[in-house]
């Protein structure tokens, strides 16, 4: 069976980007807008991985994360998030949330595979 | 040096690089196993190396490959830190330094013999075993992941799936942290693995599998060449051995005294100092001009004038503003100063065959730029003091019950206006005996004065002083304290000084936060305006009309019970007109010591931005600068540490005068 994947992104284009790398890759992919919709998918659908920025309209990445946590359905689901690489506070907050690991931007498409294959193992 | 010379950026990065580097190093000293500050220097070599053969400093980016190449086997485990690999590094750095400071001719030999050295505290250091077996054995390691990490979507058995996917594996489970059934969360994880690893793999590809947990997993990874492996090996025994390592709790290291509190900067743009103060001077003209505007403004009463004058409060709210950004901007934590002084401690221990241990508190206290630039001499010289006078040798010491390492502590506050920085040792003390000894031989005392005990040690400030028996490489030549005085009173700043006699002494410094801007009282004398610093300013009273007869010759008014000396500014200035009616006494003070001005009038507090007297008027103590008044008239503001110091001399003759 074909793994599953959120991502959630309020950037049209790097969910995009996104989309055509994990496809690519052999992965069902499955995109929101922010963290309200990605709450939204998450709870609709059991997804064996989420990708999400942590800057986001209406509900950031971290508040999200942490949402995801409370759900006992979310238990062990592998969450990535997209970081810059010079913040390393905003890494800690995540890890702390819940986070599985993270994904430092600008990234290209095969370093986005590799954790994919990395986290799922397939 | 503009901004856009990208080998002049370079320059400032690697002075940055380097004192990373030194930083690095300096930790490493006291803590020789620690993979993290290994790692972080052999970081700072790899980086200097690369972007200095980007800019063309080929005999840096040469340089520092052999100082990588050492480090690089230090990383992976081939050899061991030492003290002695520490110092070569340390003496690299500073000849890297001077690569960049310089085109680095002329320079070979000495880089040839620091090389040399290197060569041979790598390979006299080299384990036996490690020199002979390379990596390719494998390695010995040990992981426990954090117990919430599998509910955090971290699949430990992905993790050994890697491990195998690297080379040869033997997986042992351990399950001794397992909780009994009762406390045990089904969600967590609480087994460990030792897992033997053979074939050739470097230790980073081993991190990479653990990248996303290693910052608060427990980790240990080992070259299998350390131990004679033997396959039949009991599995136990490899269990135990790598138990009794891992006791020590990774918290008990990271709060080990020394570790550099310095976090890397968060994003930032980098600017050049000058573009800075070039800003802030058209900050001091605003403020200037936007104080005739308000005078302007407030000067006639039609609606027109309504008008100008919301205007004016706008920009004047702006102009306040726009100053208190600009300060900020140029504030920097002490951390930098204070890390300098890390290898000044160092190198002063080696010297003096001392041990000294250096610790640092308020680390993160902000000051002006150029405050802390003209702060760290008078500093060089005060903790040589304390290192060289003040603290005794190991045997000493502990021939007089203390420690046998001597304590140097710095720490920074802020305190209002100021920020204040203690400079303390746990030595000997001032030596009074010496002291007067030398103050007499000098002529500053007679003998037999009475003095008090804070006039003494004031003595040590007078130029050529210096009670040190023999002149040494480090202090004694009696040129220091009187400079650090007059450098932190230059800056607008007091030194003080208490030492007790076998316990120690303490130097603190006041320092005012800025030099350009102060928010400041105006008032008047006579004809003449003046402006006192605010953060000075203690009260203001008036001085009434019997009080000003009955103290008339006496000039001391009783502030809620404590004698306060006054200075009559109006006598003084020579102002030649008659005294208003209604005179009022500003209180100000530094430190313990209180002083009043007698002046005509206040007129109000006034944002005041200091220009320097010109060299004319050098000689002239009473002021500190001039300021340029909203109506474009001149103030000149009152140098508040010589005011206090003339009353208190006041005071001083009264007292001997009985």
């Amino acid at each position: 069976m074909t793994a599953s994947i959120l991502t959630v992104d309020d950037s049209p284009s790097l969910r995009m980007a996104i989309r055509i790398a994990l496809t690519g890759a052999g992965y069902d992919v499955t995109e929101a807008g922010d963290g309200v919709e990605g709450l939204t998918a998450a709870n609709g659908a059991k997804f064996d991985m989420i990708i999400t920025d942590l800057n986001m309209p209406n509900m950031d990445g971290l508040t999200m994360i942490r949402e995801l946590r409370k759900d006992p359905a979310q238990c062990g689901t592998p969450i990535i998030f997209l970081t810059t690489e010079s913040d390393d506070a905003m890494k800690q907050q995540a890890k702390t949330a819940g986070a599985t690991g993270w994904l430092v931007k600008p990234f290209v498409p095969e370093q986005l595979v590799k954790v994919a294959r990395k986290v799922l193992g397939r | 040096m503009s901004g856009q010379d990208p080998i002049a950026a370079f320059r400032v990065e690697a002075g940055e690089l380097l004192e990373q580097i030194e930083q690095g190093l300096l930790d490493l000293g006291h803590r020789l196993d620690d993979r993290d500050l290994v790692d972080a220097v052999f970081r700072g070599l790899h980086t200097l190396k690369g972007s200095g053969a980007m800019f063309g400093f080929d005999a840096l980016a040469t340089f520092t490959h052999h100082c990588e190449t050492a480090f690089d086997r230090v990383r992976k485990g081939l050899a061991p830190a030492t003290q002695e690999l520490v110092a070569v590094i340390l003496s690299a750095q500073d000849h890297m330094r001077a690569l960049i400071e310089t085109d680095g001719s002329g320079l070979e030999a000495a880089g040839d013999t620091i090389l040399a050295r290197l060569q041979a505290a790598i390979d006299g250091a080299a384990a036996p075993t490690a020199a002979e077996t390379p990596a390719a054995k494998g390695w010995r390691l040990f992981f426990r992941l954090p117990p919430e990490s599998m509910a955090n979507g971290t699949n430990p058995l992905m993790l050994l799936d890697e491990l195998r996917e690297l080379g040869e594996c033997k997986i042992v489970a351990r399950t001794d942290a397992i909780p009994a059934l009762a406390e045990l969360v089904p969600v967590e994880c609480h087994i460990g693995w030792d897992v033997e690893l053979h074939g050739d793999i470097s230790k980073g590809d081993i991190e990479d599998v653990f990248i996303f947990v290693m910052d608060d997993m427990e980790l240990k990874i080992e070259p299998l060449a350390l131990e004679p492996v033997v396959d039949a090996a009991p599995v136990d025994a490899s269990v135990q051995a790598v138990a009794a390592n891992d006791s020590p709790a990774p918290e008990a290291a990271s709060t080990t005294p020394g570790r550099a509190a310095a976090k890397p900067a968060g994003e930032s743009v980098r600017v050049p100092a000058e573009r800075l103060d070039e800003l802030m001077d058209r900050v001091g003209e605003l403020v200037i001009v936007q104080s005739r505007l308000s005078q302007l403004a407030h000067g006639g009463g039609s609606a027109a004038d309504l008008v100008l004058r919301s205007i004016s409060e706008e920009i004047e709210r702006l102009a306040s503003e726009l100053r208190d950004t600009m300060m900020v901007l140029r504030m920097v934590p002490v951390a930098s100063l204070f890390g300098r002084f890390r290898r000044l401690v160092h190198d002063l221990a080696r010297d003096t065959g001392k041990t000294i241990e250096l610790s640092t508190e308020g680390e993160a206290t902000e000051v002006d730029k150029t405050v802390m630039e003209r702060l760290a001499d008078p500093m060089v010289h005060l903790i040589r003091n304390s290192c060289d006078h003040g603290l005794e040798t190991p045997e000493e010491r502990i021939a007089a019950g203390k420690p046998a390492a001597g304590q140097v502590k710095l720490s920074a506050h802020q305190q209002g206006g100021e920020v204040v920085i203690t400079i303390r040792d746990d030595g000997r003390g001032i030596d009074r005996d010496r002291v007067r000894a030398k103050a007499e031989t000098q002529g500053l005392i007679q003998p037999g004065q009475t003095v008090s005990e804070q006039e003494l040690l004031q003595m040590i400030f007078h130029p050529g002083f210096s009670t040190a028996a023999a002149v040494t490489n480090l202090s004694g030549r009696g040129v220091g304290m009187d400079v650090v005085k007059r450098t932190i009173e230059s800056l607008r700043g007091a030194i003080d000084i208490k030492s007790v006699p076998g316990e120690g002494s303490t130097v603190t410094l006041r320092i005012p936060l800025t030099l350009a801007i102060i928010d400041g009282l105006l008032v008047r004398v006579g004809e003449g305006r003046y402006v006192i610093p605010l953060a000075a300013v203690e009260e203001c009273i008036e001085l009434s009309l019997e009080e000003d007869l009955r103290s008339r010759g006496r000039s001391f008014i009783t502030l809620r019970d404590r004698l306060v000396p006054f200075l009559r500014l109006r006598e003084m200035f020579d102002t030649g007109t008659r005294p208003d009616p209604h005179q009022k006494i500003v209180v100000i003070a530094t430190g313990a010591e209180r002083v009043g001005l007698v002046v005509d009038q206040i007129i109000g507090s006034h944002q005041t931005v200091i220009k320097s007297m010109s060299a004319l008027h050098r000689d002239v103590s009473t002021f500190a600068g001039a300021t340029i008044l909203g109506d474009g008239g001149v103030a000149l503001i009152l140098d508040v540490v010589q005011l206090v110091t003339l009353g208190q001399h006041q005071e001083e003759r009264l007292r001997a005068a009985g």
